[in-house]
């Protein structure tokens, strides 16, 4: 299977390892994977922000450097969703594009729905152990169903124990430029979300989405608590991805 | 004051925090469970969500229709059917009524529309007493007319200790702390007024257009007092509230109540068809209706129309991360949560309300919730690029977003940006692991740390992996 990487802008800015363990996985799966080197950010900011022109502009850049692989796979359920249902409504107006988003939109996969339900690949290089609590990202949840696959994923590796925290489904208070815009109430909804974390007893926080996860670490440092966030790549692909 | 301030106000008002918290419980296990037993009895509740968005949209599809449809039959019962073009016709009409019926005290069950209208401040001008009995909407009134910050519970952020005082000192008996106690205390201060009023004014769940009757859902039983005892019946209800049959009522209710309070079904759903009958003991001798658009049919008309399928339950509040945070005040108007987000800029004008449509993470719990399947976060997102295209936005985040967008279709720049992003944060982390100050996104770590990059972008990574 050949399959194209999309790193999204924040792991190629804050988080490279999880692009690379990303990789390391799908290779385990028996992948040929492909990482086009011209590609930036999927146009989320601008399409939440009402920007519909800079997300159009963003979306067709990623159309035309994606479109020609067999798959394409992001270590993030907000950007494989931005691609794969948001982009077509944004060329209603404009068949040829229209066209073009729809024929991508199938093909994209947030990375632990690809492995389970497209490569269906039980090869996973990882040493990690330790009890973990799993963050269900909102619009991996709710608009892609990504709730069993981590969890099979991370089942399958025999050091871990996935301990639940209460209320694993509620946001974490991050939704992009909002944590921004309204810094006091993000913080504050992340907090408890980082209750919630704490009260688990697990040893890390693991999830699938970097915003995510950069807000949860943010309010956890604050909050004097060293209790490690991990992107669920990070996980499955073991230390083999943290070398990187 | 705009939203965000009053969004931090409510953050600091320990009180307001702690009552959050618990209500938040209640609504949201509730509702689970009732829709938990409704499945154990084999029901299907994505199944009736589905009926009931495509009742609500065969209904809006032909609106006047049915709404004629409802005058007719709610005529033919002796009601009169009064039709208001916003919240001042609404109330001009039922002061009218009011002076024609010589009333001189109206006893109210909870209405939204009544608090859009401003009813209340209308009827005190007009030298009538307004009687609130909803024992929510009760303890506002006599707290100084205090908004309420729910739509169906409307004093959610009060604790039982501040109810205690505001009674103690209002009633000015011995300060009591049993709720049934309390809840007694005020059903004899509200008996009096049952009794004397003149008038009473109700709102309306659903209008029933086969039958011309008015559906009401409570659970006290007040509204039972106010439609029942008063020689003149008032309904004032959104012109988008009526439904073809009774059959369609039984659906929606079975929806609204779950969705709501987590009931099968609530204390009391009454079914009002015309005035008292010959040889009845009880009812109105003249019912009225007064049916107000205040900015339905331009709602209708628009793209935001999805809205309108809207039946007031709550749940899409109930489940926000926000409202959960900050409470319905925040808000600022009289809808509060992701549906007062979308109402309130639609009725009130987008340019007095810039901050609702952003004041949500887009995470579609309210989405998921809804019992008329809303898209609530689609309409937000909708909100959000109206204000684009009006420009009002401010200018910075303007700029911001086509700057992004145009370094963005631009990979050697961007590689080149981002290098140096990677390199400026690292070097304000100091070596370490966190950046507390983040002068670029001050509103972020003033709440929380900024994480620091790993060290170098990923692009730079792959390119020299590639290498060698």
């Amino acid at each position: 299977m050949r399959v194209a990487l999309f790193v999204t802008c924040l792991v190629d800015l804050m988080r490279p390892r999880i692009g690379f363990a990303a990789i390391r996985l799908l290779e385990a799966a028996g992948c040929e994977v492909a990482v086009p080197e011209s590609q930036t950010c999927c146009g989320q900011p601008g399409f939440n922000s009402g920007d519909r022109a800079a997300a159009m502009m963003l979306a067709k850049k990623v159309i035309a450097e994606f479109e020609a692989y067999e798959y394409v796979v992001a270590p993030s359920g907000s950007c494989a969703d931005q691609i794969r249902n948001e982009y077509p409504g944004l060329f209603v107006a404009d068949p040829e594009w229209h066209g073009r988003a729809v024929a991508l939109a199938s093909r994209v996969f947030e990375l632990t729905d690809f492995l389970v339900n497209v490569a269906k690949s039980d090869a996973l290089p990882s040493d990690f152990s330790g009890t973990i609590t799993y963050h269900d990202s909102c619009t991996g949840l709710r608009s892609l169903g990504i709730k069993s696959q981590p969890r099979a994923l991370l089942a399958k590796l025999r050091g871990v124990t996935l301990k639940e925290m209460d209320g694993a489904e509620e946001c974490c208070g991050f939704g992009g430029t909002f944590s921004v815009k309204f810094g006091a109430v993000s913080a504050a909804i992340a907090e408890r979300k980082c209750d919630c974390i704490r009260t688990s007893g697990a040893d890390a926080i693991v999830g699938g989405d970097l915003g995510c996860l950069l807000n949860i670490e943010g309010k956890l440092r604050r909050m004097g608590d060293e209790t490690p966030v991990l992107h669920v790549a990070e996980v499955l692909a073991g230390e083999g991805g943290k070398q990187q | 004051m705009h939203f965000k301030a009053r969004a931090v106000a409510q953050l600091a008002d320990a009180g307001v925090q702690s009552n959050l918290k618990k209500a938040k419980g209640k609504f949201v296990d509730k509702r689970r469970d009732a829709i938990a037993e409704f499945l154990a009895q084999g029901g299907d509740f994505e199944a009736l969500r589905e009926a009931g968005m495509e009742l609500r949209n065969r209904v809006l599809a032909d609106l006047d229709l049915w709404l004629e449809k409802f005058e007719v039959n709610a005529t033919a019962r002796g009601a009169k059917v009064l039709w208001a073009r916003d919240g001042a016709e609404a109330c001009r009409l039922i002061v009218d009524i009011a002076k024609r019926h010589g009333v001189k005290k109206a006893t109210k069950s909870k209405s939204m529309l009544s608090e859009e209208a401003g009813l209340n401040q209308a009827l005190e001008a007009a030298g009538i007493q307004p009687v609130e009995t909803d024992l929510g909407e009760y303890i506002l009134q006599i707290n100084d007319n205090e908004p309420p910050s729910h739509i169906i519970a409307p004093v959610v952020h009060k604790s039982k200790e501040e109810i205690a005082d505001l009674f103690a000192r209002v009633h000015k008996k011995p300060r009591l702390t049993d709720i049934g106690e309390m809840t007694r205390e005020a059903r004899e201060v509200l008996r009096s007024h049952f009794l004397s009023a003149d008038m009473g004014i109700s709102g309306g769940n659903f209008l029933v257009a086969e039958t011309g009757s008015v559906a009401l859902v409570t659970n006290e039983g007040n509204g039972r007092m106010v439609t029942t005892v008063p020689k003149v019946h008032v309904v004032i209800t959104g012109i988008e509230k009526v439904i073809p049959t009774l059959e369609d009522l039984s659906l929606l209710l079975r929806l609204l109540i779950r969705s709501a309070t987590g009931q099968p079904i609530s204390n009391y759903v009454s079914l009002l068809t015309g005035m008292k009958g010959e040889g009845d003991l009880d009812g109105p001798e003249n019912m009225y209706f007064v049916l107000v658009d205040n900015g339905r049919s331009d709602l209708l008309a628009s793209e935001f129309n999805d809205m309108l399928r809207c039946i007031r339950c709550g749940a899409c509040m109930n489940h926000c991360p926000v409202y959960q945070t900050i409470g319905g005040h925040a808000y600022g108007w009289v809808y509060p949560g992701p549906m007062g987000s979308v109402l309130t800029p639609l009725y009130m004008g987008m340019e007095n309300a810039l901050d609702l449509p952003h004041a949500a993470t887009l995470c579609n719990q309210c989405g998921v919730v809804c019992p008329v399947k809303i898209p609530l976060p689609d309409l937000l997102r909708t909100l959000r690029e109206k204000q684009v295209e009006k420009k009002l936005r401010p200018l910075s985040e303007r700029l911001a977003l086509k700057a992004w967008a145009w370094v963005a279709t631009r990979p050697a720049l961007y590689a080149l940006g981002t290098k140096f992003a990677v390199r400026y944060l690292n070097w304000l982390a100091g070596g370490g692991k966190s950046i507390a100050v983040l002068g670029a996104a001050p509103e972020w770590t003033a709440g929380r740390d900024f994480p620091a990059p790993q060290g170098r972008t990923f692009r730079e990574m792959y390119a020299r992996r590639k290498r060698s």
